[in-house]
């Protein structure tokens, strides 16, 4: 698991990147829609771009860039130009510190 | 009888049309007709990413699987030629008939060519997929391109050339460059990435002719200049595709005329994209946005208009972006000429930076060069401050 931050510092609305380093060079982007805490791969899968730029609607996630959305809940998207989902990974909270459990390869986006 | 819609237009707005009309589910009979042979493909690559090479035809391919669900009969290669607006009856270019309950208009818009360059090797505009392939081909061949207009297409075209190691020569007949959309304040800030990146800009020089037959050689200009060419790109702007529509009794003004919710003149048929001509609160006046975004989230309120259902509210804030010598420009909402300019963050001259259009001390437009999560922010504060359609 990756500490991420307080959950003082990701109010409601907010998204946060980190780095996911069990992976290598992949970051992921954490969100919290009304205190449920998301997390995803933090690059849009059309085109590089942070998803934690990103403008969030309810548990809809639109790039920065290109307005490709996606779902915190399943990653996938919602509409073009984005076509394939972004990993999803599970989120806890520990002692008022927000953890990420990256979500191996082969998993994520069902 | 089972009830149909005729979506007229393959592209991003015809397909965003035909899923709405499922995603209100719509369970008839959906047309979806188009001029090219291509299933839907996304156009901003075409001048960028594809064109470059790094991204690929099944990159650009907007269908997904969801879509095949979606039941649709695909009438492709085959161009609309006519429309019976009391009937609802399309004529296609193959002499058949399309008879449909609703008529969506998305037929687009085409490239403006330089009158008396047809038939000129070398020489080209950049609208569809195989423009861009052709083009592709021609840069990959050639040393030096000018580019005749500085708009959105001809930045984007240069830059990829001069990725692709070309020289690059800019030719504009304005002053400065995407004034109408950016301001000229904005707009010289924008070109001015051509001289950072070793492209030639020529602004206020119209263009004489092209010299070179059966191939371009030269593009001579007004002051009587020539610019040596292998390739030249004609990059001056788009037309509506509506003259097919002339006489069906659908009104036209520079595109097809509809209301906020994109209803035409005609009872049953909308229309929506780069060929609709729509009524703008915000402007106070019909707009033709020739912008991706716009030919997204039409159609989502067109289709719920043309199915008699209660339509989301139009999206207010138009939105679009550009990618030019690596640097990410993003603009949204609606300038004017006498806004008032105002950088917020960052520094032009440093090509990072966030400004903000003001008209009687109120936002209406926001532009950002590489400050993607702060113009996010910004485009969302626009949109929120935005009043509801009545």
């Amino acid at each position: 698991m990756i500490p991420v931050c307080p959950t003082s510092a990701l109010p409601p609305g907010e998204a946060t990147r980190v780095a996911a380093d069990v992976t290598g060079d992949v970051a992921i982007a954490v969100f919290n829609v009304d205190g449920e805490f998301y997390a995803i791969d933090d690059t849009c899968t059309h085109q590089d771009a942070s998803l934690a730029d990103g403008w969030l609607e309810g548990c809809t996630v639109e790039c920065p860039l290109h307005a490709s959305c996606f779902d915190l809940r399943t990653g996938e998207p919602s509409g073009p130009p984005a076509k394939t989902p972004v990993r999803t990974h599970a989120v806890s909270v520990l002692d008022g510190v927000v953890h990420v459990s990256v979500a191996r390869a082969e998993e994520g986006a069902a | 009888m089972t009830a149909t819609v005729a979506v007229v237009g393959a592209s991003l707005a015809g397909l965003s049309a035909a899923r709405a009309v499922r995603a209100r589910s719509f369970d008839g009979h959906v047309v979806v007709i188009g001029d090219e042979p291509h299933a839907p493909y996304d156009r901003p690559p075409l001048s960028k990413d594809l064109l470059a090479g790094t991204s690929t035809l099944e990159d650009v391919a907007l269908g997904t699987a969801a879509d095949e669900a979606l039941d649709l009969e695909w009438r492709l290669g085959t161009a609309a030629v006519g429309l019976d607006a009391a009937t609802r009856s399309v004529r296609l270019a193959d002499g058949s008939e399309v008879r449909a309950d609703g008529v969506v208009l998305a037929t687009g818009a085409r490239a403006r060519h330089l009158p008396g360059t047809g038939g000129l090797a070398g020489v080209h505009v950049l609208r569809t997929l195989d423009d861009a392939l052709a083009l592709r081909a021609d840069l990959l061949a050639g040393r030096s391109l000018v580019v005749i207009g500085a708009g959105f297409i001809g930045a984007e075209v240069a830059s990829t050339a001069r990725g692709l190691g070309l020289e690059v020569t800019v030719v504009e007949a304005l002053p400065v460059p995407l004034a109408g959309p950016l301001g000229p304040e904005m707009g010289a800030v924008c070109a001015g990435l051509h001289a950072d990146h070793g492209t030639r800009l020529l602004t206020g020089t119209g263009v004489a002719r092209l010299v070179g037959s059966p191939r371009v050689e030269a593009v001579e200009l007004a002051d009587g200049r020539r610019l040596p060419a292998d390739v030249v790109v004609v990059g001056i702007g788009a037309v509506p595709n509506v003259e097919w529509l002339a006489g069906s009794g659908v009104a036209l003004d520079d595109g097809v005329v509809t209301d906020a919710r994109g209803a035409t003149t005609v009872p049953g048929i909308v229309a929506v994209g780069d060929c609709a001509s729509t009524w703008s609160a915000e402007a106070g006046r019909a707009l033709r946005s020739e912008h991706w975004t716009a030919a997204l989230e039409q159609p989502v309120t067109a289709v719920a208009t043309l199915l008699g259902e209660d339509p989301a509210a139009p999206a207010p804030v138009p939105y679009f972006w550009s990618e030019q010598y690596g640097s990410r420009i993003q603009f949204a909402g609606s300038r004017r000429d006498g806004d008032v300019v105002r950088v917020l963050e960052g520094d032009p001259a440093e090509r990072s930076f966030l400004a903000v259009y003001e008209r009687d001390g109120r936002p209406v437009a926001v532009l950002g060069m590489d400050q993607p999560r702060l113009f996010t922010r910004w485009r969302r504060q626009l949109r929120a401050a935005e009043p509801a359609v009545p």
